[in-house]
């Protein structure tokens, strides 16, 4: 193993930083949370996707700073994102057979 | 370092030059997010098709006893329980540096706060305290839903859901159950820096369970079917 690596793999973040990492999930929680109370929220288009987006970026912070894997080994990070990738294409591929979500072609008779 | 003394001082390294026991929990986690994902479709799949009440985030009405259910998902409860989650998060990052860093001087002029970081057996404490929290609104959630009518075999969405979210908190018991047996030997021989891993494990563990909830809170409980 390369000295480089192995520093690498055993640099965490600091309190400093676990700090702002909770203050910005709490945050997000918090407006995930509000949206869900205002009804013309609600009924926007831009609702779902918002949550979702929301969502991910709460997933993607934990997974880099708590579970460390910006600063970890590239092994570990196709560990975890190749699966993750292959659930989330097939989770997407059922609810397409399931006709849970469609592709509108335009000009399709 | 040779592989008999690599054995003989506890490390596990590979032909990759990283431990075997790390790559395992990724490879793990990774087989985890299938299962999650298996779990999180059904659950999609099933949604709005019920054909009998409660409903997750509408009112019902029984045809045959007039009797009104309300929408059943109560999102102050589960927003607290959310917290709880990703405060043990917090509490774990914080149980793991202070292993890693045991036995380091304090800079002069360290206060309370910089004495309590180094303190391994608080954070593993707090996180073992909030997990069972989160497992307590679990609890009361579960109870009060069948309370109100919604059994795992009343309609499509109670099946998918209690299958879904019991599956969530027999990962969240394992976990208060794994960091318990860390306590149990903070207390009796102390955890030491070269147990750092052994404890980044059980971190990675706990976080993975707290990223799957966040998914969950957000599909489950705030997008209305």
């Amino acid at each position: 193993m390369s000295q480089d690596n192995a520093h690498a793999e055993h640099y965490h973040p600091t309190w400093k930083e676990y700090k702002w990492v909770a203050l910005i999930l709490f945050l997000i929680t918090v407006v995930e949370v509000w949206v869900y109370y205002i009804p013309e929220l609600v009924a926007s288009k831009a609702f779902v996707p918002g949550l979702l987006i929301m969502s991910a970026v709460k997933f993607a912070i934990v997974v880099m700073y708590y579970m460390h894997l910006k600063y970890d080994h590239k092994l570990f990070r196709s560990l975890f994102v190749g699966p993750l990738l292959v659930a989330i294409l097939t989770l997407l591929g059922l609810l397409f057979l399931f006709s849970k979500i469609a592709i509108r072609l335009s000009g399709g008779g | 370092m040779s592989a008999s003394a690599d054995a003989a001082h506890g490390h596990h390294y590979t032909t990759t030059g990283l431990d075997n026991r790390k790559i395992a929990i990724w490879a793990f986690i990774g087989s985890e997010c299938m299962l999650f994902a298996s779990l999180i479709s059904t659950y999609l799949i099933y949604k709005g098709k019920s054909l009998v009440g409660p409903f997750p985030h509408t009112p019902w009405t029984d045809p045959s006893s007039g009797k009104v259910f309300p929408a059943i998902l109560n999102i102050p409860v589960t927003s607290a329980s959310t917290f709880v989650l990703l405060m043990s998060s917090l509490a774990m990052v914080l149980a793991l540096s202070a292993v890693e860093n045991r036995g380091k001087p304090l800079p002069p002029g360290a206060g309370a706060w910089d004495k309590a970081l180094t303190s391994s057996k608080l954070w593993l404490w707090m996180t073992c305290l909030l997990g069972a929290g989160f497992l307590a609104f679990q609890a009361y959630e579960f109870t009060s839903f069948v309370h109100e009518g919604l059994t795992i075999r009343r309609n499509l969405f109670g099946s998918s859901f209690f299958t879904l979210t019991g599956f969530h908190g027999a990962h969240v018991t394992a976990g208060v159950i794994w960091l318990g047996s860390l306590l149990a030997i903070d207390y009796k021989r102390g955890l030491q820096p070269s147990d750092a891993l052994a404890v980044d494990l059980a971190a990675l563990y706990w976080h993975f369970v707290d990223v799957v909830w966040i998914a969950i809170f957000t599909l489950l409980y705030l997008i209305p079917g």
